[in-house]
């Protein structure tokens, strides 16, 4: 096969590679993007038990932040691949009589795996804004009569809301670039056609992540090298794009407070 | 749970153990080394090193490790020609050397970012202070630089020898055999996850933690004046 240039392998269509690395780059964000939330309704309820819950859930959190931290994110994700497999495997046979392989809802075991290992360290960010809201605003809103839920929604939620903003920016790059390991558990998505009257804008296509299109594109046409650059700068464009949101936030969100 | 079976997978992970070692010891001192270089490039502001050193910062922070690896192990393959023709065919085609490789550029990377952050801590005053007294050069770095930017880094950078640890995970990826390689294969074998990632998980939180008491240990060694607080995650 005679090698193509690499602007003949990044044409858009059929002929090219460009339109799957794009939808990979779309899948990518999207397993990214639900991990994040998935670790901050961890993370929310952790830190709460860390903050605020009595002795058990808080050594219960302790431990959970401990392990998930201290073991490899891809060990966590080979054992929701292989374990909820299992898991659902035995249900079915025990309760269905059915004996066989069970597809497993590959996005959903890839974002509650990366989402727990980031809601480890989302954790600690949160507990860590947490302690930064004031003491004296909490007296003064005890003072003024708030209480309990009230208290939370207008004084604490808010502040810590504000003082995460920053670590929260630097976990969102964290769990960007952990989503790349979904690409060896082969996660696929499957789309259906998309048309608009008889205009086919996108043909019926399965895709997966960046990194796992790279790898695919690059055993089809013997060209490792193109595609995984074009994985690079994509990542990078991801990462960049990310620091300049998440500063405008922080800028944003810190605006009210004094700084140095 | 399966008795037999676990103590039979923690042997056969224990396997794995010197080679996990082995890459995240390496790789920390090959980036050591690397990111001193860079972080003191960026540091002294010398045109064009300072701009090398950025762009590699940039690059390698700013991309998944396992992007990195598969660019060295299976992309660069694409040039088996060449690399054979410069006698470097002989390390690219390995993945233990790629692994290593990968590793290396990624933790100097982030080792180069926490060393400048070590030094741009150091105080304008304490180096004035040191011009005053004649010092200048290496002994002004030996004397009162290089202490004052070691003790404000080694918290942070404790946190990235513990990434180191699970970082060398993704070796796995490309065929290792270190402690995830072996657990997958056991995994592929006898499809019992649960035990096996009991074990596995066990191995890693038992080498983090022993690392993580030897970094207290040290942090109060060289700054026994510094309060220390807990680093807060730190993450990559």
């Amino acid at each position: 096969m005679e090698p193509k240039s690499f602007l003949e392998l990044m044409q858009w269509g059929p002929d090219g590679w460009l339109d799957e690395m794009v939808f990979g780059t779309f899948l990518t964000l999207a397993v990214a993007l639900v991990s994040f939330v998935f670790g901050l309704v961890f993370g929310a309820i952790a830190a709460w038990a860390k903050v605020s819950g009595g002795p058990f859930s808080n050594r219960l959190s302790v431990t959970y932040t401990t392990v998930f931290r201290g073991i490899p994110d891809l060990l966590v994700i080979y054992l929701f691949y292989f374990g909820a497999g299992l898991a659902l495997a035995a249900l079915a046979s025990t309760f269905f009589g059915y004996d066989g392989f069970v597809a497993l809802p590959g996005f959903l075991v890839a974002t509650l795996a990366i989402g727990l290992v980031s809601g480890a360290y989302q954790t600690e960010v949160i507990r860590g804004a947490w302690s930064a809201v004031p003491k004296p605003e909490i007296e003064a809103a005890r003072a003024c009569g708030m209480s309990g839920w009230t208290l939370f929604r207008r004084i604490t939620a808010p502040q810590i809301l504000c003082y995460a903003v920053q670590g929260m920016g630097n976990i969102w790059q964290l769990v960007l670039k952990e989503s790349a390991l979904v690409a060896v558990i082969g996660l696929s998505v499957h789309f259906a056609e998309i048309r608009i009257g008889d205009i086919v804008l996108l043909g019926e296509t399965r895709f997966s992540d960046l990194l796992r299109q790279a790898y695919v594109a690059a055993g089809s046409t013997r060209q490792p090298f193109p595609f995984y650059i074009t994985c690079v700068l994509l990542y990078l464009a991801m990462t960049t794009l990310s620091t300049v949101v998440f500063k405008r936030a922080e800028f944003w969100a810190t605006r009210g407070l004094r700084t140095a | 749970m399966d008795f037999a079976y676990l103590a039979e997978s923690f042997w056969r992970l224990l396997g794995g153990v010197p080679l996990t070692l082995q890459l995240a010891g390496t790789s920390v001192a090959v980036g050591f080394i690397v990111a001193l270089t860079f972080a003191l490039a960026m540091y002294g502001r010398v045109w064009p090193l300072n701009w090398v050193a950025e762009a590699f910062v940039f690059v390698f922070r700013g991309t998944p490790l396992l992007v990195q690896i598969f660019l060295i192990y299976y992309g660069l393959g694409q040039f088996r020609p060449e690399l054979t023709d410069f006698g470097l065919w002989g390390f690219f085609r390995s993945p233990y050397y790629c692994a290593l490789l990968a590793l290396s550029l990624n933790t100097a990377a982030y080792s180069a970012e926490i060393i400048r952050g070590g030094l741009l801590s150091v105080p304008r005053g304490a180096i004035e202070s040191a011009r005053a007294y004649g010092m200048s050069g290496p002994t002004l770095y030996r004397r009162i630089i290089g202490p004052i930017a070691l003790r404000q880094a080694l918290p942070a950078y404790g946190n990235e020898i513990i990434l180191m640890i699970k970082a060398t995970s993704l070796a796995s990826t490309i065929t290792l055999l270190e402690i995830t390689g072996v657990a997958h294969k056991l995994i592929s074998e006898t499809f019992r996850a649960i035990e096996v990632f009991l074990c596995a998980g066990a191995l890693y939180l038992l080498i983090n933690s022993i690392l993580a008491f030897a970094v207290r240990r040290a942090e109060r060694w060289i700054a026994p004046d510094l309060e220390r607080t807990e680093v807060a995650a730190t993450v990559h």
